[in-house]
């Protein structure tokens, strides 16, 4: 039976975060959590495989110092069979280099596997890096930004998008690739798989439960700053009596702007 | 640590290393170090020799057969044998679809920290690089820093402007190193259709979201486009989902920086946003009073986008007779 493994992170909701208008910092301890999207669709591809190959058990693996919870079962509901949350309040301040640390451990913990799958980046930090490191940790062959991937006995054969090239990459599992947005539609889970899941496992670690020195987890880069950028922008509204009338005012605008002709 | 030295930049794309070469220059300059451009390859001493006029004093050339396409460990074998050896104290890499992953696993071999697409790069007065990237989905700016060696950061395709190539003395040194066998197969490369022109260097662009209607209705956009010698562009919809462009505009398509930027029927979602920051002026035209777009923009119009752009069109021909 082949096993897939999903690295699910749980990323602060962007659309829904709030600025504080006199710091301009983010207000991100109250914001919304939820599935990192790209995440979702690396969970709908490990289903489907499965559900071509049908022996295979699809693990999640999240990584956080919060709580978690709501989003593995949404994970379980989604049709994972098994969800690994790895919690500890240590892991605060882990940046990519840490995460991808945790993140190896922990799969090492769970055994042998076949594929990792990874979003290409997360919602929130859009990093796009934890993917690649993991691959670097677990001594595996990666194939990044994929947008079709199947799987011949114990090779993956993946497209990936270049920036002016689709290429066809081939490689013996176990492996790991990062999937892009356009790779699937994924699912929305239904009342039934949605209490289906509820018998699911969640297996909870800590730090303590893996091989993790402190020196392995240290931040290796400091955040010296995070700040909403300035829009100074002038918000005129253009109106009029007729179409005609709000154009040629617009027009008029844009040329003393002197962003319009030579 | 104090034994680090030197401004590093890499990318397989030869434009972005030229790129690369102008900010590593200024870098290079502040801390007052040498500027040393790899190039992994395939018969490109020619190439290597143009590194010195843009900017590199040495380049470290590794010229050998099995470098003549990107292959992943290949490539990430060279500079983690090089950065092993000298140690640099920066290493500026080109955010590609290849480059960045290959940054992200020489920065976990050389267990090091890595700031991914830095738009701004700057040396604060610890002479650490500080990167400037967006963050939380085009919500902040986070400024960073590394605490380990080298300090790595990758640098998007034209976030930065090339510099002029001058008559000035620097060395090419032929290397050797082990490459690493590939662990995968490249099977077939099938190359992408794209529009051409480079959106990120356009002076105007029109740009349309879920508004439009209809694929052939872009032809109001070109319209107003071609009296401004603007170019069209849109949101992420209309490329990926509705597949009527291939790329798109934000987050995680172009940044752009045009003079003018006029959205049509896009709502501006923070993601979209987050691409059109540098325009000096934007315009937005939707029908929705309350589109978060308005917020961001110096001139907004509440209107049916196919009634205001013939409209627009119309009134800039005459002014611009
Ligand atoms: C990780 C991530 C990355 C993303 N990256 C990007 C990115 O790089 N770029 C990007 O664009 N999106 C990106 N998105 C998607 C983004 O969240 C939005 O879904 C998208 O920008 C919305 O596109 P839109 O404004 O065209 O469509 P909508 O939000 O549907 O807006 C359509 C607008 O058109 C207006 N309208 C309709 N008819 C008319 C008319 N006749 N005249 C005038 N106005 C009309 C409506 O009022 C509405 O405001 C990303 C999303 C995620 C999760
Ligand atoms: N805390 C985490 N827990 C589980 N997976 C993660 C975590 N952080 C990142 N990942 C995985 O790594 C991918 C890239 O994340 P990033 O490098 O943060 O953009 C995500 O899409 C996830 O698949």
């Amino acid at each position: 039976m082949k096993r897939i493994i999903v690295c699910l992170k749980q990323a602060v909701d962007v659309s829904q975060l709030k600025v504080d208008p006199a710091t301009r910092h983010l207000i991100t301890a109250s914001a919304p959590k939820k599935i990192s999207d790209f995440d979702k669709n690396a969970l709908e591809e490990a289903i489907r495989i499965k559900e071509k190959i049908g022996e295979a058990e699809v693990c999640t693996v999240t990584v956080s110092s919060e709580d978690a919870k709501a989003v593995l079962r949404e994970a379980l509901a989604i049709g994972a069979d098994k969800a690994y949350f790895v919690n500890d309040t240590g892991f605060q301040d882990v940046d990519t280099s840490g995460t991808a640390c945790i993140l190896a451990e922990s799969i090492k913990k769970i055994g042998a596997f076949d594929l990792v799958v990874c979003g290409e980046s997360s919602l929130d930090s859009f990093s796009g890096l934890v993917g690649s490191r993991l691959a670097e940790l677990l001594n595996v062959p990666q194939i990044t930004s994929v947008r079709k991937l199947s799987m011949e006995g114990d090779v993956v054969i993946a497209e990936r998008t270049l920036e002016d090239a689709y290429e066809t990459v081939k490689a013996r599992m176990p492996a790991l690739i990062t999937v892009t947005r356009e790779i699937n539609q994924p699912r929305i889970p239904s009342l039934m798989m949605i209490m289906r899941a509820s018998k699911k496992e969640i297996v909870t670690w800590t730090a303590a439960d893996l091989n993790l020195p402190k020196e392995k987890i240290d931040a290796k880069i400091e955040v010296v700053e995070v700040v909403a950028p300035k829009t100074e922008r002038k918000k005129i509204m253009i109106t009029g009596e007729n179409v005609a009338e709000i154009a040629e005012k617009l027009a008029k605008a844009l040329v003393q702007e002197g962003v319009v002709g030579r | 640590m104090s034994e680090s030295k030197g401004v590093w930049v890499f990318s397989e794309n030869y434009d972005l290393t030229l790129e690369l070469l102008g900010k590593g220059w200024e870098i290079a300059d502040k801390l007052q170090t040498e500027l040393v451009a790899v190039f992994a390859g395939y018969d490109v001493q020619e190439k290597a020799d143009e590194m010195v006029r843009y900017g590199a004093d040495k380049v470290y050339l590794i010229d050998n057969p099995a470098l003549e396409s990107f292959q992943a460990e290949a490539y990430l074998s060279v500079l983690h044998d090089l950065a092993a050896n000298y140690k640099p104290e920066i290493m500026l890499i080109g955010s590609t679809r290849n480059g960045k992953p290959l940054a992200a696993r020489l920065a976990t071999r050389l267990k090091t920290g890595c700031t991914p697409d830095c738009r701004r790069l700057s040396v604060d007065e610890n002479g650490r690089l500080i990167g400037e990237r967006i963050t939380y989905g085009g919500n902040a700016v986070a400024k960073i820093a590394s605490r380990t060696k080298p300090q790595i950061a990758t640098v998007p395709a034209r976030a930065f402007g090339k510099p002029e190539p001058q008559d000035r003395n620097g060395q090419v040194i032929k290397l050797d190193v082990k490459i690493e066998e590939p662990k995968t197969e490249i099977v077939e490369t099938k190359p992408l259709e794209t529009s051409g022109v480079k959106i990120e260097e356009a002076e105007v662009i029109i740009s349309c979201g879920r508004g439009l209607e209809k694929k052939d209705d872009k032809a109001l956009l070109e319209e107003l486009g071609k009296v401004l010698g603007g170019q069209v562009g849109c949101s992420r919809p209309l490329a990926e989902d509705r597949k009527w462009f291939t790329e798109w505009v934000g987050l995680s398509g172009h940044k752009v920086k045009p003079k003018l930027y006029v959205a049509c029927g896009i709502s501006g979602v923070i993601q979209h946003v987050a691409g059109i920051r540098d325009a000096k002026t934007i315009v937005a035209i939707n029908k929705d009073p309350e589109a978060p777009i308005f917020e961001v923009a110096d001139y907004g119009v509440v209107g049916d986008l196919y009634e205001i752009l013939p409209a627009l069109t119309e009134a800039l021909k005459k002014h611009l007779q």
